[in-house]
């Protein structure tokens, strides 16, 4: 299919809306648009962070997701507790793939599952108690671990217990870091909110610890990643690209990150941000208080890593400058085979994307790497800051969408008919049985990692095996018809 | 007969628990057979009906054992005072947990037993002053309490309360078959009290079921852990305890409120004197304005 024209997007987009009533056709139209590159301020063609209509299947996740299962979650020394009854941890265990090296249950947490494991009595006589005994036994069992943070489930807010109190009265007690974080799913409208709940309780409960401490040795060099969840390892293949040019990485935000690396990183001289979105909060809150400043980067495909390299590099002196141009001729020719093996299998291929925080616009880059196109893209819980930032990145008149329904999502496949779909767990079965190439975004599809050179390798295998993978000429999408289900039908 | 369920509301304060208590005792007196559902924390509502301090509650015995599922209905079950029975839902201490979820509970546990089940002709509520949340609202939702029986006195604020309660009644009355079943004027002694709540019950659209006489007997018993019905049943109020017994079992007039607005019941109240006129010129004076001429705040 030939590439759409701004008025025959806009009139997809018309159509698909058509049978919401007119209330929610209303509503939904500000979360849709045909894109303008030229577009510098994205509020005057999308709308978004604003709650989801009732009854429309919304993909979005909840405060308690954002907190636990994003920012606090990948801290793998700090054993992470829901408190509240036991599904929302049991739930959302280990399902987010945050790498990490430590030894579980001894001196990393990361993929158990702490809770509370809230009863009726515990809701009627409050849960502070329990709190603070389980506290106490996490000590007993875990006495590696280097404190505990205390994700609120809804009836925690509910209720209206007093965990600041337990934190602050088992912090004198045992001398660790304990962090209250009112997370309850019902607040806000996404696990945005999660998010920058999270981000203010680092700030308030961790972030100024080692203010005066002076005896942590500080170079020129120092910089944190902030906003790489390590998911399949991508943090690993990030920090090895930054420690060859030269710097020196004193802290992983979150992915294999520990309390100590958080605690330091007030001390470096720059903030890399990958996850804009999740962690700009706190990059924001560095930059007012300790005066440091930070920088989004990009590490998927070549292209766009040997663009932040140089962007990172021009923050830093020669010796640097020099370390990223090292770099960024010693995986060229790396990259440049990986694209010679790829590029010719998937030319061409047109690609939808319907992601989290920082994918939906990141990926592209890497996509055209390979000579694909994404036709259409947008973010679970976005807020306009996110889609200024995709526009410029988005071919003309291509189809954006934020907090799509799972409708609308459907709807818009059968009409752009992609080569390919990049996105969750909850649309992945959907668009296989409709015979569409499907690739999870969130957890790489238990693959990765996707960032950095060596991700790119894997990234570029992962795509080709699904796009061609020979199981789809075997299956016919609904919109091409089916005369052998047809013929089936009629024989019996 | 079947079974009746009443919910006794009314202000924090009012008398209700012994209003129900001294109740319950005279309808036992006359046959019937009461059981009675203290919905507050505090546990009050079953004291003079069993001589105690305060019963084991349903929530503290669950949390003891574990969980609600543990206990057995004869755990929580006291008889007293002529084979009233008595329970208490009972909650956590002021500032903490969710008392509201405790009465949803302690309600599902009972109807889950086939507390109701028994021969039973009446299963009395009483419950805390002011229906804060949705769990304060329990009993009069579907298949619980049917008829309501405000405690009200000839005092503004009880009869802000009894208004406030109606219009909780209202909002129930029409999905499930809760009725507004009379008002139970407990006289604090104010002027024209009975004239008052007459009026307001007419406004209402209800019945001043009975007008209690204040007498201190009541407190007599009460600091027996009695019932006047018990500790001396020729006294006069006992009788009065006994006609309101009476009026409740003929009662046949359940309706669905017409709640009051404010200005309303402010002029309710200002016609018999409770309440003055409102000067609208003194709104938001401090004392040192109105101490100043006229002239100066011009």
């Amino acid at each position: 299919m030939s590439a759409m024209t701004h008025d025959e997007t806009e009139a997809m987009i018309q159509e698909v809306l058509e049978v919401y009533p007119e209330k929610a056709r209303k509503d939904r139209a500000k979360h849709l648009t045909a894109n303008d590159p030229s577009v510098e301020q994205s509020k005057k063609c999308i709308t978004s962070n604003r709650r989801s209509l009732p009854g429309v299947m919304t993909i979005r996740g909840c405060a308690y997701a954002g907190s636990k299962g994003v920012v606090w979650g990948p801290v793998k020394d700090l054993v992470h507790v829901s408190h509240g009854p036991v599904g929302c941890g049991q739930y959302s265990r280990a399902g987010r793939r945050n790498y990490y090296v430590g030894t579980t249950g001894v001196n990393t947490f990361g993929t158990m599952n702490f809770t509370s494991d809230f009863q009726e009595k515990d809701i009627v006589f409050g849960g502070d108690k329990k709190l603070a005994k389980l506290i106490d036994e996490i000590e007993g069992l875990f006495p590696l671990s280097k404190g505990v943070t205390i994700q609120s489930e809804c009836p925690i807010g509910l209720i209206g217990d007093d965990i600041e109190a337990v934190a602050k009265q088992k912090t004198a007690e045992h001398g660790k870091t304990m962090v209250p974080v009112r997370c309850e799913g019902f607040r806000g409208v996404s696990q945005s909110l999660g998010h920058h709940i999270a981000n203010d309780t680092v700030r308030d409960w961790v972030l100024d610890k080692r203010d005066h401490d002076t005896s942590w040795e500080s170079t020129p060099y120092d910089v944190a990643i902030i906003g790489d969840y390590n998911i399949g390892g991508d943090a690993w293949a990030s920090r090895i690209l930054l420690e060859e040019m030269g710097l020196r990485v004193v802290a992983q935000w979150s992915g294999d990150g520990t309390l100590s690396e958080m605690e330091l990183t007030p001390k470096v001289k720059l903030n890399l941000l990958h996850c804009y979105r999740s962690m700009n909060y706190i990059s924001r809150h560095m930059e007012e208080k300790y005066g440091i400043p930070w920088l989004e980067y990009n590490f998927f495909g070549p292209t766009k890593i040997e663009e932040s390299l140089r962007e990172i590099a021009a923050r830093f002196d020669d010796r640097i400058k020099e370390g990223a141009e090292r770099v960024i001729a010693r995986y060229r020719q790396e990259s440049d085979a990986v694209i010679a093996k790829y590029r010719p299998r998937l030319e061409g291929k047109r690609v939808m994307l319907y992601v989290g925080g920082l994918r939906p616009r990141h990926i592209i880059g890497a996509y055209e790497d390979l000579g694909m196109e994404v036709v259409g893209t947008g973010y679970e819980f976005a807020h306009n800051d996110d889609y200024d930032r995709t526009l410029k990145e988005m071919g003309n008149a291509t189809l954006i969408y934020d907090d799509v329904t799972g409708y609308e999502f459907e709807s818009f496949v059968q009409r752009v008919k992609p080569d390919l779909i990049g996105s969750g767990i909850k649309e992945k079965y959907i668009f296989q049985k409709m015979g569409v190439p499907f690739r999870q975004m969130h957890s790489w599809d238990y693959s990765g990692p996707y960032h950095g050179y060596d991700g790119f390798a894997i990234f570029a295998r992962d795509m080709d095996m699904t796009l061609n993978n020979p199981c789809w000429t075997n299956m016919t999408p609904p919109w091409k018809g089916r005369p052998d289900a047809d013929q089936a039908v009629a024989a019996e | 007969m079947a079974l009746r369920q009443a919910a006794i509301y009314g202000k924090g304060g009012i008398g209700k628990s012994t209003t129900t208590q001294n109740l319950v005792a005279a309808l036992a007196e006359l046959g019937q057979k009461v059981m009675i559902v203290g919905c507050d924390p505090k546990a009050d509502s079953t004291r003079l009906i069993l001589h105690s301090k305060a019963q084991e509650t349903i929530m503290h015995l669950a949390a003891e054992s574990g969980t609600v599922e543990d206990l057995e209905l004869d755990d929580v079950l006291r008889t007293g005072y002529a084979g009233i029975k008595c329970v208490e839902s009972g909650g956590p201490e002021p500032g903490v947990g969710c008392a509201g979820r405790g009465v949803i509970t302690a309600i599902n546990f009972l109807e889950e037993e086939g507390a109701y089940e028994e021969d039973l002709n009446f299963v009395f509520y009483d419950v805390l002053g002011d229906v804060v949340c949705g769990g304060f609202a329990m009993p009069i939702r579907e298949n619980k309490a049917q008829e309501i029986y405000i405690v009200v006195s000839g005092e503004m604020m009880a009869m802000y309360a009894a208004n406030n309660i109606s219009k909780g009644i209202v909002k129930y009355a029409n999905s499930g078959g809760v009725r507004l079943a009379g008002l139970i004027c407990n006289s604090r002694n104010t002027d024209r009290e009975d004239e008052l709540i007459e009026a307001l019950a007419d406004k209402l659209g209800t019945q001043m079921i009975h007008f209690v006489p204040r007498d201190n007997v009541v407190q007599r018993a009460e600091i027996r852990r009695m019932t006047v019905i018990e500790y001396d049943p020729t006294a006069l109020q006992a009788d009065e305890y006994r006609a309101l017994a009476q009026k409740i079992i003929d009662n046949k007039k359940f309706v669905i409120p017409n709640p009051l607005t404010m200005d309303e019941l402010e002029d309710l109240l200002m016609e018999f004197g409770i309440l003055d006129e409102e000067d609208e010129s003194i709104i938001g004076k401090t004392a040192d304005q109105e101490r100043a001429p006229e002239s100066a705040v011009a």
